[in-house]
């Protein structure tokens, strides 16, 4: 585990140099005095027991719970699970669809599906954007003033940036038009809007930009001077990709990967804006069975949704050490 | 001037090829904001796509219009003043938490973990949890307390962060000389560690307060009787779609970046500071 005393998150947010040996020496030594640890960190804790700690913990309680059509009451009992995993589809012997998955797995299953290949086209799109940042640009003005640039979407309205795909993408958007006056098409596309298209095109738009921060610090990081020795050993520029600047980026991809991976997963806002509620996620049922007062059953699903992601995060996690870039 | 080698032409032309794909990139993030944008200023009998049909402010007008789109000024007001809540506490428990983290102490690991959660949880998991033990409790969801509680879970992780890189270029040898010259612990964080991370805690706090504002995921089931900004959107975007609806997202968006920009250049000059 990394020590949570040394404060190098470089690789999330901000990017600093690294304290030399001697400040951070030096910081270690200073500090018996200060105010005491537990007024400082006291309210905070309280705060996140209160509304993180006990809410989830409350997720898990309540899926053993019975509903009773307009509330829930107290129980132990497994009926949820087995809904969850049996309710059309699997072991209902008599139905024609034994053995198959439940539509709750499968949703569970299309949003792991859609996750993944969102993630795939983050990456796709975001790391040449990341490299070029880090590689190609050579002042740091200019770095950080282009690497803003993408990331000032981070910080405006989410569901803003995916209804404003309509006047694009939609029946008579900038998009079909255009196709009409260059002559390509006749009429209007009609699966450019409420489609999958859309879904993907927006999906990737809202979520890419998280993707290229961690990347670009990653790149960024690496030092120049190892590449221009390569160079001089007469590597080719995809050797040095493949041997160096790939390697080397590896945990900034997986902690850009990470993040999207579980914004993704609880995605359930831009089915409806820009899919136009043709999709269900395990967010839109989740959403709907909490409106529908089935509060065990909608806490089951949220519970597998936290249990994939969990897997999911794990898996890149072995895949890629990414200690070393906190 | 360096000759035109076959290799600097080469090289020359990767990063044209790097160039030109950046800026298509950027037309891809913004191309449907600035659209958006356009259109708002559509004239009075056209919709939602070019060509637009004359120029005017008329669906701005009916944006500052009373009663039009709902409780619109009262979700706006709301939201502004929930993210000027979340601001002030994010500001003040990620300082705290920083301080604290500037020492080993027991936990540390846990709380730290803890404190990353905030961001790794989807919203809608903690919107579910949170409102279904509200209604198993008895107590009714409002902005001001369930969304407060939530938000502030999702916008304490970045305060942190910021605030861990302040305190990461902290000289601490200030605070040890006043110390030794025998100023107590108050006379200390008021006098010398105060001023030097004030630019941290603003910066901190107007991540918060951006973060806040737009959040839709984490007041969808705790905002109660009365809507905040993202929620009101969300469902006047279940409704035919017009105009105003992108007057709205213009100003929002125009509002966010505001904030930004005053968020940005603040932690430029914090980050400019020699040590």
């Amino acid at each position: 585990m990394q020590d949570p005393v040394t404060p190098q998150h470089t690789g999330i947010i901000g990017s600093q140099p690294k304290p030399s040996k001697d400040a951070t020496a030096r910081y270690i030594v200073a500090h018996e005095d200060g105010f005491p640890v537990g007024w400082l960190i006291a309210p905070a804790t309280l705060w996140l027991v209160i509304f993180l700690v006990v809410p989830l913990g409350a997720i898990l309680v309540f899926s053993f719970w019975t509903s009773t059509g307009f509330g829930m009451k107290p129980d132990m009992t497994v009926t949820n699970y087995a809904d969850f995993f049996s309710k059309e589809g699997f072991f209902t012997v008599s139905s024609d669809n034994f053995l198959s998955p439940s539509v709750f797995l499968k949703t569970l299953g299309s949003t792991i599906y859609f996750t993944l290949f969102i993630m795939l086209l983050c990456l796709i799109v975001g790391y040449p954007i990341a490299y070029f940042l880090a590689m190609q640009v050579q002042t740091f003005g200019w770095q950080m003033s282009l690497f803003l640039l993408t990331m000032v979407p981070f910080w405006t309205s989410y569901l803003i940036r995916a209804v404003a795909w309509l006047p694009m993408l939609g029946r008579k958007g900038v998009i079909n038009q255009f196709l009409m006056w260059i002559g390509a098409i006749d009429k209007p596309l009609g699966f450019l809007f409420y489609s999958e298209f859309s879904y993907t095109v927006a999906l990737v738009q809202l979520y890419v930009v998280l993707s290229i921060g961690p990347m670009f610090f990653s790149l960024a990081k690496i030092d120049k001077a190892i590449l221009d020795a390569a160079r001089d050993m007469g590597a080719t520029p995809f050797q040095i990709f493949r041997e160096i600047i790939g390697p080397m980026s590896l945990p900034g991809v997986a902690i850009g990967m990470i993040f999207i991976f579980v914004m993704l997963m609880g995605e359930f806002a831009s089915a409806v804006v820009v899919y136009g509620g043709k999709i269900s996620t395990t967010g839109t049922v989740i959403l709907n069975y909490y409106g529908t007062a089935n509060y065990p059953f909608a806490a089951v699903n949220a519970l597998m949704l936290m249990l994939a992601m969990m897997i999911g995060v794990i898996i890149i996690l072995r895949i890629v050490d990414i200690r070393k870039e906190l | 001037m360096a000759r035109w080698t076959p290799e600097r032409i080469r090289k020359a032309r990767v990063k044209l090829g790097f160039t030109l794909y950046y800026i298509i990139f950027i037309l891809f993030l913004y191309g449907p904001m600035i659209a958006m944008f356009v259109l708002s200023f559509q004239g009075r009998r056209g919709g939602t796509n070019f060509p637009m049909k004359g120029w005017s402010l008329y669906w701005w007008e009916k944006l500052i219009e009373p009663s039009v789109v709902g409780d619109l000024q009262g979700a706006m007001g709301r939201s502004l003043v929930l993210a000027l809540i979340v601001m002030a506490i994010t500001a003040l428990f990620s300082t705290m938490l920083a301080m604290a983290f500037r020492k080993k102490f027991r936990g540390s690991g846990i709380l730290f973990y803890t404190i990353m959660a905030g961001l790794m949880i989807p919203g809608i998991l903690l919107s579910l949890g949170l409102a279904t033990l509200m209604r198993q409790l008895g107590i009714s969801p409002a902005w001001y307390s369930s969304a407060l509680g939530a938000h502030v879970v999702w916008t304490l992780p970045f305060g942190f962060l910021v605030m861990m890189a302040v305190f990461n270029r902290f000289d601490s040898r200030l605070e040890e000389a006043a110390r030794d010259m025998g100023a107590s612990e108050w006379t200390v964080f008021k006098e010398i560690t105060l001023p030097l991370i004030t630019p941290g805690i603003v910066a901190a706090g107007l991540f918060g307060f951006t973060l806040s504002y737009d959040e839709f995921a984490r007041t969808t089931l705790l905002a109660g009787e009365f809507n905040t900004l993202p929620l009101d959107i969300a469902s006047s975007m279940t409704q035919r779609i017009r105009p105003t609806l992108f007057a709205l997202g213009t100003a929002s968006t125009i509002f966010s970046l505001l904030m930004i920009s005053l968020f940005l250049s603040i932690y430029t000059v914090l980050m400019r500071k020699p040590k």
